[in-house]
């Protein structure tokens, strides 16, 4: 025990109240699941939290007819206006009820409470607020002088992001008159749930916001269904494509946000301190499960050992453990399987003969865990360069000249995100020219708002989430 | 001399900002938050600069620093008094046998406008009346234009001046301006001999934040890292609460690790620091908050 160890400082769990099972919420009731039941574990502890109902092929459809009706009767004819006030009155529920949330999605996905309570919630509720602006403004949007809805939404969101990946999907679709049918991830649907009882105490039109649970048979089922008229997907490139292939033929609208292998280039004359700051932003924040996270470092040679130097001795101040204690800051991994895959693929790394290297660093004995880890002497062919790995790992590679940065970045099948650190304003806006990537964070990394569309290049997906152009995606136009 | 401090790397305002206030959010309680406590105290510089100084003052101010709550003898003494030169001989007899240092602003305090003579014999004046430390001022205009090597040789002069006593070099940071300054005027200061930086004089604002200070703490941890040689900090000016204290004790803990944290290597300039430290000490040991007078005025 050092002089000065931080005591620990939990955050109560008695702010949430978990229910011992969860019903699917179609048409504005919670209603119970004909396809039998799953389980939702805190990966922190491995305690099961909940028992959640698994969705059939029949609850999808009923889901799906729920959210037409709504559609037709009350929600598409309903002024812009008038569903800017129901989006508002969410938003601003969602803030009151801020730290039930914020504790709620930490024990079911393993996220540090530092993370849900200062960077998730406010950016749920600040997507909502942005869109609950743009409902009665959509013919200013730029999308053409009377923009209409879609219809019925089915939306599949992954395990990392639960919440902010809901209010990405939802906000925008409500704004623009669409009802929704949306699946969260199998292992984290519990604030997703709870959501459901936000849109109540809103009271949001029945039907507007379907939520059915269960795991890949039932976003299989929704994505086919034909009462559908636009997918949003977001999660691996593997599922992507499999939904493309479904949607295909069919007159859906699709769009995708898919993985990501991200190059964070460090220049000579970037800002060390703040560069080594971004890194570890980069690639340990949600324990490096973030499909934009910047999991290869181009480092330029000639500042190379200070740099790794600078980042050891960082990553030797993480603390890891308990996601609800306050200094937490790095959770678990979301689930067996993930730390099974990031196992693999950074034994893989040390067989191909990369260097491996983690701060001395104890796991709890119960839950997932992966410590953080660095891995030097990588080159472009092995596979934690070019494979997700989803994980707190990071790779780093080397570069002489700004051409090579270039083009090993873009040397990649994804292009979500990358970073540039440099104190060259004109370096940063060639390199953000050149980089193949849909958001390039210059002297930042891994910064979100709802103004700014976000979306990939290539493998990474197609179509744009987030600001005006997130409008887009569920608009006929 | 120039090329090397112009050569630094570079300090990007809003990272640095953003990674204080992260710094700032660590939650230090019950037994974290008791020893913090304590080693603030035992790291403060109790500090009276006033024109209106006198012997009665800084007497009292030595009875506190000697004896911080006179209500439980187990709290620490703090680590220094800090004067006016010609309030040293006055300090230096109340804290005699103490372990409690005298520190003493010396270099045309605070703005420094002066001839090296001046400086210097205003230094030598406060070492032969026994200070401990100097806290001397650098000239900011030789700085600002440009004159490294002028601002360089002056804090070598005084360093030589001080003789035994230690050498606090103060930025002040707030007429510094830029982050890059402020990370140049450190190097600057250590590579001349001080074995202390410190922020501010506390007659500018802004005095010391945390931004600036996690800046020269950083500055420290490289020029350590590249000369072997360790040189301490003293954020001054502003801090006034407990819970800003400890933020700074964190910021510490998390740049340099524990070898700084002790009051060898680092020192809080304040003076109303000392009771808000001394209400929450009270209000941990009783369960209670109590008020301003259950603490002595100075």
């Amino acid at each position: 025990m050092g002089i000065f160890d931080y005591a620990p400082a939990p955050e109560s769990r008695a702010v949430v109240d978990v229910k011992p099972s969860y019903d699917l919420f179609i048409g504005g009731e919670f209603v119970p699941a004909t396809g039998g039941v799953f389980k939702s574990v805190n990966p922190a502890t491995e305690e099961v939290l909940a028992e959640i109902g698994l969705a059939s092929a029949a609850d999808v459809d009923r889901a799906v007819a729920a959210a037409r009706t709504a559609y037709e009767r009350t929600w598409s004819r309903m002024p812009g206006a008038e569903r800017g006030k129901y989006l508002f009155r969410i938003a601003r529920i969602i803030q009151e009820r801020a730290r039930e949330l914020a504790v709620l999605e930490s024990i079911d996905n393993g996220k540090p409470i530092r993370e849900t309570r200062d960077v998730d919630v406010p950016l749920v509720a600040a997507h909502f607020f942005h869109y609950a602006g743009w409902a009665d403004k959509l013919e200013y949007a730029g999308h053409g002088p009377a923009p209409r809805p879609l219809g019925v939404a089915a939306q599949v969101i992954p395990w990392n992001f639960p919440l902010l990946m809901l209010a990405w999907k939802i906000a925008p679709a409500l704004a623009c008159g669409n009802t929704v049918v949306l699946k969260p991830a199998e292992t984290t649907p519990l604030t997703a749930l709870l959501f459901a009882e936000i849109c109540r105490e809103a009271d949001l039109p029945a039907g507007v916001v379907n939520i059915v649970t269960g795991a890949g048979e039932t976003g299989a089922a929704l994505v086919a269904h034909p009462g559908v008229d636009k997918v949003a997907f977001t999660g691996s490139t593997a599922v992507g494509r499999a939904i493309a292939r479904t949607v295909a033929g069919t007159d859906k609208k699709l769009t995708l946000e898919l993985g990501g292998k991200a190059a964070n280039i460090v220049f000579d004359d970037a800002p060390i301190d703040q560069a080594v700051e971004g890194v570890i932003d980069s690639i340990f924040f949600n324990q490096g499960q973030v499909c934009c996270a910047g999991s290869r470092l181009l480092v330029q040679e000639s500042i190379q050992d200070e740099l790794l130097d600078a980042l050891r001795r960082r990553m030797a101040t993480l603390r890891l453990g308990d996601p609800l204690d306050k200094n937490t800051d790095i959770g678990a991994i979301n689930s067996a399987e993930q730390l099974a895959r990031i196992t693999e693929l950074t034994a893989a790394g040390e067989a191909e003969g990369a260097e491996r290297w983690s701060p001395a660093c104890e796991l709890p004995a119960q839950g997932f865990w992966f410590a953080p880890t660095v891995f030097t002497n990588v080159s472009a062919t092995h596979r934690i360069a070019r494979e997700e790995i989803f994980g707190p790992v990071l790779s780093v590679l080397t570069f002489r000249t700004p051409d090579e940065a270039v083009a090993k970045a873009n040397n990649t099948p994804y292009g979500l995100s990358a970073g540039v650190w440099t104190e060259k304003g004109s370096r940063i806006l060639s390199m953000a020219k050149r980089l193949r990537a849909g958001v390039v964070w210059a002297n930042t990394f891994n910064k979100f708002d709802p103004a700014s569309p976000f979306g990939g290049y290539k493998e990474s997906g197609y179509g744009r989430e987030g600001g005006l152009q997130g409008l887009e995606a569920y608009l006929d136009v | 001399m120039r090329r090397f401090l112009l050569g630094l790397p570079g300090v990007d305002k809003v990272g640095l900002e953003a990674r204080a206030a992260r710094l700032g959010t660590r939650s230090i309680k019950t037994t974290a938050k008791a020893a913090g406590i304590d080693l603030a105290i035992r790291m403060i510089d109790l500090t009276t600069l006033e024109g209106a100084d006198t012997a009665g003052k800084v007497r009292s101010l030595c009875a506190k620093a000697r004896r911080p709550d006179p209500a439980d003898p187990a709290c620490p003494s703090t680590a220094a008094v800090c004067v006016y030169p010609d309030m040293v001989a006055v300090a230096k007899e109340q804290l005699a046998g103490t372990g409690i240092r005298v520190a003493s602003v010396a270099t045309a305090f605070p703005s420094g406008r002066a001839s090296l003579e001046v400086k210097l014999a205003d230094t030598a004046f406060a070492v032969a009346a026994g200070a401990d430390e100097i806290d001397m001022v650098i000239d900011r205009g030789a700085f600002l234009s440009g004159h490294f090597a002028e601002v360089f040789d002056e804090i070598a002069a005084v360093k030589a001046a001080c003789g035994p006593a230690h050498l606090k070099v103060i930025l002040e940071t707030g007429e510094l301006a830029t982050y890059d300054n402020v990370r140049r005027a450190s190097w600057l200061a250590m590579l001349a001999g001080a074995d202390f930086i410190k922020t501010s004089t506390g007659k500018v604002n802004p005095a010391a934040t945390l931004p600036v200070t996690l800046l020269m703490l950083e500055a420290v941890r490289d020029y350590t890292g590249a000369t072997g040689r360790k040189v301490g900090m003293k954020p001054a000016g502003g801090i006034r609460t407990s819970k800003d204290a400890l933020k700074y004790l964190v910021t510490v803990n998390e740049t340099l690790g524990e070898g700084w944290l002790d009051p060898d290597w680092f020192r809080f300039g304040a003076s109303s620091l000392l009771n808000d430290l001394l209400l929450q000490r009270q209000k941990l040991s009783s369960g209670r908050y109590s008020g301003p007078n259950y603490v002595t005025v100075d």
